[in-house]
């Protein structure tokens, strides 16, 4: 055991994850918080807290995942590189296991100029692959970075990265993954899936390279709310493929966001089937109150506990 | 080579408003290449700014100079007769000849007719490109010859991020993905092996500018 986390607990039991995901407020609102939080509890094993997601300002993800476990929520706290650079990283780190945060995801994060603050400069003093060798290197050496000086007290952290099979070029797309384990990843999340033929591929060129037994892998899924959605997200975010006959399924559905649900649950159905896959991380982004019917409809209910 | 863009005439204007003799100094170097402070952009920018001032009421005398590199001392020196007959100096070179004038005119205020905005290669006539950003360390033999600290968005040493899409940058949808190019490139030399390699958290400390002030020091050329 790594850390001790619920999440780090199922995944070693081999049972099936299931992770949330839930977007800090745009201020310091604490009851947003906790109405999300209210509708996450007990239909997920932890909580995915973004780190100033698409690069727009939020309440930072430690403060949030610290509140979240005074909610009983278990956080999976995100850290991008894009803000920080190592001394931040590593100050940050004391601070959030300190705090009581077991779980992180190691991200470069979304370039600046996608957020309200384009002005801004941003840091890159590490990738999320350097990112996550640093962690590695607090938690099993007991050093910082580069250097020899001991740390006081233990970094016990469940290590976590994303991995986008939709992203180009696809072939390089599971030695990426492979770079990840190297440097020490316990577990990844994958972008969002709709295009399940190139999913499955790449997991093939995962299981041949052995990864799902080094990482455990959570396919992520996002239930699609309209056909506009769908369409947008097509179209306008890059490292996202939506084929044509799901954009279809949901333009011409009666009520769109039933079969958006619909969708989102045959997915889960079919992810779990496929080998290597160890949970699923659900992204209902800024439709926190659909993961409760999505876990019920695709039988991941109740949730396991753990001591 | 160093690439640099004129700065709008206005802003220029209003540098120099105060005074009525300058000397603008172009540069034969870069930025002649790059056509942004050759001897006819100082031709051009003169007569420009003598007719916006005479519009003005308030006439400019402008004396032309262009000499064969602003960044070097002895280059600089043969300005001196000119600097002494003007009250300030509008360079066109780079931030490299700004600095040098202004180190050799204690007296006279230097100012930049320029932006210089990086080290770069022409792609084709007319368009430039970033290629280097003078990091101290270069990694090219394991990037394929395609610089990433310079080409991609985010400074990505193990790969592109998840939103490289058909060969493009998700941040300016003109530029190529470099990590794209930089794969490309080592499949067709038979070395991919060099991407499933980690190249480990950069000592930007040590070997960038983030150290402080670089300099090199050569014995073997000191006199």
């Amino acid at each position: 055991m790594k850390a001790g986390s619920n999440l780090e607990k199922i995944l070693l039991k081999g049972l099936f994850a299931v992770t949330g995901e839930l977007g800090p407020p745009k201020g310091n609102e604490v009851s947003v918080i906790k109405r999300k939080a209210d509708l996450l509890r007990g239909y997920v094993d932890a909580v995915n807290v973004t780190d100033n997601q698409t690069a727009i300002v939020r309440m930072s993800s430690i403060a949030t995942a610290s509140l979240l476990l005074q909610m009983d929520v278990e956080p999976v706290m995100q850290m991008t590189t894009r803000d920080r650079n190592r001394i931040a990283i590593q100050s940050d780190l004391f601070g959030a296991t300190a705090l009581g945060i077991k779980n992180m995801l190691c991200l470069t994060g979304d370039h600046h100029t996608f957020g309200n603050q384009v002005d801004s400069k941003n840091v890159h003093d590490l990738d999320s692959i350097q990112l996550i060798d640093c962690v590695r290197t607090m938690r099993d050496q007991g050093t910082l970075l580069g250097g020899e000086e001991k740390i006081e007290g233990e970094v016990k952290l469940f290590i976590g990265a994303a991995e986008n099979p939709f992203g180009d070029p696809f072939e390089f797309r599971a030695i990426r993954l492979a770079k990840k384990a190297n440097a020490g990843v316990d577990f990844i999340q994958t972008q969002c899936i709709y295009d399940m033929k190139r999913f499955k591929d790449w997991m093939k060129m995962v299981r041949d390279r052995g990864l799902h037994e080094k990482v455990h892998i959570l396919a992520g899924v996002t239930p699609l709310k309209s056909g506009g959605m769908a369409r947008y997200m097509a179209k306008n975010v890059s490292g996202i493929i939506i084929p044509d006959e799901i954009i279809d399924r949901i333009v011409k559905a009666k009520k769109p966001a039933e079969e958006g649900i619909k969708l989102c649950v045959e997915q889960i159905q079919e992810l779990r089937e496929i080998e290597g896959v160890h949970g699923v991380h659900i992204m209902a982004i800024e439709w926190e109150q659909m993961t409760s019917q999505i876990t019920e409809m695709a039988g991941l209910l109740p949730r396991p506990k753990i001591d | 080579m160093i690439k640099a863009e004129q700065k709008p005439i206005e802003e220029i204007l209003q540098s120099i408003k105060s005074y009525e003799k300058v000397l603008l100094a172009g540069c034969g170097a870069c930025v002649t290449v790059c056509q942004a402070g050759g001897e006819k952009e100082v031709e051009l920018l003169a007569s420009a700014l003598r007719m916006a001032r005479s519009k003005r009421g308030r006439p400019l005398e402008v004396m032309e100079a262009t000499p064969v590199r602003q960044c070097e001392p002895e280059f600089a020196t043969e300005l001196s007769e000119t600097v002494e007959k003007v009250e300030a100096v509008l360079s066109l070179a780079c931030g490299v000849g700004v600095q040098t004038l202004a180190r050799h005119f204690p007296k006279t205020p230097v100012f930049p007719g320029v932006n210089t905005t990086f080290l770069g290669e022409t792609v084709t006539h007319g368009i430039w490109e970033e290629r280097c950003q003078a990091c101290g360390n270069c990694i090219l033999e394991r990037t394929g010859g395609i610089c990433p600290i310079a080409r991609c968005a985010k400074q990505l040493f193990n790969g592109p991020c998840g939103g490289s899409s058909k060969g493009k940058c998700e941040i300016k949808k003109e530029a190529d993905c470099a990590w794209q190019l930089i794969y490309d490139r080592l499949n067709a030399l038979g070395q991919l092996y060099r991407m499933e390699e980690i190249i480990p958290a950069r000592r930007w400390g040590v070997e960038s500018r983030d150290s402080g002030l670089r300099r090199i020091v050569r014995e073997d050329l000191k006199v």
